[in-house]
């Protein structure tokens, strides 16, 4: 016998109805030793009774064991052990399975209440769900490359724009060289235009978006071309054989994904260049290193002296040796920049700087992801409080039913599962709905290439997302069970069953427990409001900014000059004035000019000083350059504040003129007046007239310096575009144009004419994305806040109905105790309010990189967010309040309820 | 004579429609009624009781013998009522046919 049993056990015929659980092994072990020991005494009895001794009955009885009785034991004890296992495992399945068809049974009854619920919870995890899987796309999955922990970006930390961040050939080579952490360093030319290069296939011709990489750039990347090869040396050279590398959707879409496409030719700007390759569909150029670009061909780049006399043109990929690290490269990336800039005088200054891929290609929507990271969070957790709460006044209505339960003999730990399965059931319930909604989300996210935020097109709703949803989900269901079922009492069975008071539901602790749910939802929602509200304002700002430039009913398309047209100086000039004269001629055009590149799109600077200025590297600043024709200035609507515009005069022979903006002329002539001054750009030129500063890099930054050329005098271009001011739509537009121009550009490409509001709204488009994200959350925070005190508000009114009524028959108003109600909401959203300020600075405090024109301490937002919290707590406290006074005193006070 | 596979099982079950007992009596409920003509180990029975508990086909609890000793007293649960039924059903369909079927005399021919 063991320890601790009853000596009786139960009488023959009683069964009891539940197993006795033998928790551990050593039970197990010791129950089916003592089985078999007292199943061999019986039958050693049952033979002694018979008549043979001891000795010979024990005999026996091992014989009929069919085993020894070491051999019987162990098997006995596996049998057993076995069966504890499984049994175990079972009670808990089946009462899980009895919960959860309980649960069903219960939320079946209460459609209105399930309803809801799923659908806050689906709501909850669908935005959840999708915010998560963009993170762990855009911050945390690796990139699509070989070893992608291995690269490293690097930079040249110069003056702001595309020329200040890259590096000469030579500065590539001479790193290769003297940073021995890296394993390789390769590169590619960032100044590319989109569609750069014309592209003629069976007479026909459109334009495609080239970019020109180092001969190692894919082997380095470690991307292997699905069908033919990467680079030779010899084609990127320079001076061997042409060849190009396919995007894979360009060989889809140009080339009828044509298997035997390696070894053909095939015609861009009129040279027939060889297709050595085409790229996997994993490799996306655009959405690493361009997001939002579509490079369609890849043609290789040599590192000779002609390459690097064009000055800084290459951005850097480093693979670092897998024992290397970023700070080691770093140093000796500062060693070789030293030499650099000491010994070389004619060559670009660098100052490196290394980051590893990952983090230069997320760092830039790191800032605005973890806003909506952490607003997704606070979502979740209003919902939890929400349906927190209306478990708990559910809960209330059903304090007989589990009083009930109680009395039958359910334990506390039992009905607290049941509360919990049910919770659970109820999360899972609107994770499905979430899950779709997120699959969809997501869907529409990734198609909305507009959003220009790297590798956004391959977000989708993957195992990970999927893990997480399941976590998030039972932590969910738990999270707004727990308040409820904690408030089962341990045994006060007599309470509800006999009174017909308020029970458990409605004692201090619950209503405490509401109140705080309550002054959490306030506080999340006020938090969500003030992070929406402050990106909503900087949005504004952004879309009010002064461009220096008026998009609306502007449009561009490229019309570069064929070969013969460059062949001299006075024949381009031609070109210009005919190609300009003509779009004047169209009906509708209001204006038109020609440049080199658009506002928002690339850039590229050159070092530039007033003439008779000392030659030091302070009065020699890095100004971005354009080339425009005269027209231009007028048809963007940009403001020439003093002196002229290009004329159709300005040509190889006249004298050499530039046009400069507010902050060039500051810069270069401080305190003096610039116009009719001669400085130095690509040669000695005189100032003629002084612009106002566009906004060039992007919409929420300076522009910085600026200075215009005229097209007729430099033939340092890489694209021609025509920019008109018209009433037309662009698609008119194009067709006039195209019958325009057509005994200029016989085949100008079947491209349509791109507007500059889309280049603008582009430009804006990810803190679009962010602000319209973020304050669809803050709204959906708002309703359930509202939800949330209408709930606990009307909740207190039902339960204090008696308590009303035996005051109306004091004499109290009606008036009077609805004000008391109200008065009560707007203390719990008071001190809601309170506490959310201050998260919600906190949070602004962290938000302040992605603010615009606004301080993380906006009065006004706060102002706002706290009239607005405060308009919802009186609505959602009067509306409930409001059935005060259809209390009838005499029914209240009779009723039992 | 051998049992034939799994038929110590329902044997078992048979034997408990009776009411609950103890490993010992349900051996020599079964050697009575069979005549001990039905061969099976102690050991085989003790495990085919772990068995069908295992399947919750049987609940057992420790009691008293009428002699005073300790047991683990074995009751047939409503699962294991609904299992005897459906098995005794076709075992005897089985044993029927192959009956019939054995029965077939050659010299009929």
């Amino acid at each position: 016998m063991r320890p601790g049993e009853s000596r009786g056990g139960i009488r023959r015929g009683i069964a009891r109805r539940f197993r006795l659980p033998l928790r551990t092994t050593e039970h197990a072990d010791a129950d089916a030793q003592e089985e078999l020991r007292s199943f061999l005494d019986e039958r050693i009895a049952a033979l002694m009774s018979r008549g043979m001794s001891e000795e010979e009955a024990r005999a026996e009885a091992l014989r009929r064991l069919g085993l020894s009785f070491t051999d019987a034991a162990i098997v006995l004890r596996e049998s057993a052990r076995t069966r504890e296992r499984r049994l175990t495992f079972r009670d808990f399945f089946d009462d899980l399975m009895q919960d959860v068809r309980y649960a069903l049974r219960t939320l079946r009854r209460d459609r209105a209440f399930t309803l809801f619920a799923v659908l806050v919870v689906g709501l909850g995890v669908g935005a959840s769900v999708a915010v998560f899987s963009i993170a762990n796309r855009v911050l945390i999955r690796p990139l699509p490359f070989r070893d992608p922990g291995e690269l490293a970006w690097i930079a040249n930390k110069g003056e702001k724009g595309l020329s200040g961040e890259t590096v000469q050939s030579q500065t590539l080579l001479d790193l290769r060289e003297g940073a021995p952490s890296f394993r390789n360093i390769g590169g590619y030319v960032p100044f590319y235009d989109v569609d750069n290069t014309k592209f003629t296939a069976k007479d026909e011709s459109a334009r495609v978006t080239v970019i020109q990489v180092t001969e190692n750039f894919f082997p380095m990347l470690g991307v292997v071309p699905m069908l033919g090869r990467s680079f030779t040396s010899d084609e990127a050279s320079g001076t061997g054989p042409r060849a190009v590398l396919l995007s894979h959707l360009t060989w889809e879409r140009r080339f009828e994904s044509d298997a035997a496409i390696v070894g053909k030719a095939v015609v861009l700007n009129d040279e027939a260049v060889t297709v050595v390759g085409v790229l996997p569909p994993t490799f996306d150029f655009g959405s690493v290193f361009a997001p939002g670009a579509r490079i369609d061909m890849f043609v290789p780049i040599p590192l000779n002296a002609e390459v690097n006399s064009h000055g800084n043109v290459f951005t850097m990929i480093g693979r670092l040796w897998p024992t290397a690290t970023v700070a080691a490269a770093l140093h000796e990336a500062e060693a070789v920049a030293k030499r650099i800039n000491a010994e070389d005088s004619r060559r670009e200054e660098f100052t490196p700087l290394v980051v590893t891929l990952k983090e230069h290609v997320s760092g830039r929507s790191r800032d605005a992801l973890t806003i909506l990271l952490v607003s997704v969070a606070v979502v979740m957790l209003i919902v939890c409080a929400n349906l927190s709460n209306l478990l708990l006044a559910r809960g209330s209505t059903r304090e007989k039913e589990i009083a009930l339960r109680v009395a039958l003999g359910a334990g506390r730990g039992r009905l607290i599962r049941q509360m919990l399965t049910e919770s659970t059931v109820l999360a899972v319930g609107g994770a499905s709905l979430g899950l779709v909604l997120a699959i969809v989300g997501t869907r529409t996210i990734a198609g909305m290439s507009a959003f220009n935020m790297p590798m956004l097109e391959r977000v989708s709703v993957d195992g990970m997302a999927l893990a997480f949803t399941l976590v998030l989900t039972l932590v969910a269901g738990i999270a707004f069970g727990l308040a409820p079922a904690l408030q089962i009492p341990s045994a006060s069975v007599n309470g509800s069953l006999q009174s017909s008071g308020r029970g458990f539901a409605g004692d201090r602790r619950g209503q405490w427990t509401r109140n705080a749910l309550v002054v959490a939802e306030v506080a999340l929602a006020c938090m969500l409001l003030v992070a929406a509200g402050l990106l909503t304002r900087s949005f504004y700002n952004v879309l009010d900014v002064d461009l220096g430039f008026q998009p609306h009913r502007v449009a561009a398309i490229r019309v570069d000059p064929g070969k013969e047209q460059l062949t001299s100086a006075a024949r381009f000039t031609a070109y210009v004035d005919e190609v300009l004269e003509r779009t004047r001629a169209m009906p509708g055009v209001e204006g038109a000019g020609l440049s080199d590149g658009l506002p928002l799109g690339g850039n590229r600077s050159w070092g530039a000083k007033a003439q008779g200025a000392p030659d030091t590297p302070e009065s020699w600043p890095t100004v971005f350059v354009r080339i425009v024709s005269d027209g231009y200035i007028g048809s963007m609507g940009m403001r020439l504040e003093r002196g002229r515009d290009f004329v159709a005069a300005d040509i190889p022979t006249s004298e050499k003129v530039i046009i400069i903006n507010e902050s060039l002329a500051q810069r270069l002539w401080p305190g003096e007046d610039a116009l009719g001054r001669i400085m130095i750009a690509d040669t000695a030129r005189r100032v003629v007239g002084i612009v106002h500063d566009v906004r060039l890099l992007a919409v929420d930054a300076d522009g910085g310096l600026e200075m215009y050329l005229p097209f007729r005098q430099t033939r340092d271009f890489s694209a021609v575009n025509l920019v008109v001011r018209s009433t037309l739509p662009p698609e008119t537009l194009t067709a006039a144009l195209r019958i325009a121009l057509q005994p200029l550009l016989p085949n100008l490409p079947t491209k349509q004419f791109q507007t500059l509001d889309t280049i603008v709204d582009d430009a804006v488009s990810p803190r679009r994305f962010t602000t319209l994200l973020s304050t669809g959350f803050a709204l959906f925070a708002v309703a359930l806040a509202l939800l949330g005190i209408y709930g606990v508000v009307s909740y207190s009114v039902n339960q204090r109905t008696q308590e009303i009524g035996v005051r109306m028959a004091l004499g109290a108003s009606a008036a009077g105790l609805q004000l008391g109600i109200v008065r009560h909401t707007m203390m719990l959203a008071a001190i809601g309010i309170v506490i959310g300020s201050a998260g919600a600075w906190a949070i602004a405090r962290g938000m302040q990189s992605i603010l615009f024109g606004v301080t993380s301490t906006d009065p006004v937002t706060f102002a706002i967010v706290i009239l607005l919290l405060t308009v919802v707590a009186v609505i959602s406290g009067y509306v409930p309040a409001r059935r005060v006074s259809r209390i009838d005193p005499l029914m209240a006070l009779r009723s039992t309820t | 004579m051998a049992l034939l596979k799994g038929t110590l099982d329902v044997l078992v079950l048979k034997t408990l429609s009776w009411g609950p007992m103890h490993g010992y009596e349900i051996t020599s409920w079964i050697e009575v009624q069979s005549s001990s003509r039905l061969d099976f180990t102690d050991a085989a029975l003790l495990q085919a009781l772990h068995r069908l508990e295992e399947r919750k086909l049987l609940s057992a609890e420790w009691g008293e013998t009428e002699n005073g000793r300790r047991a683990r007293y074995y009751k047939m649960t409503a699962a294991g009522r609904a299992h005897l039924r459906s098995e005794t059903a076709s075992l005897l369909e089985q044993f029927g046919t192959l009956a019939a079927v054995l029965a077939i005399s050659s010299s009929g021919r």
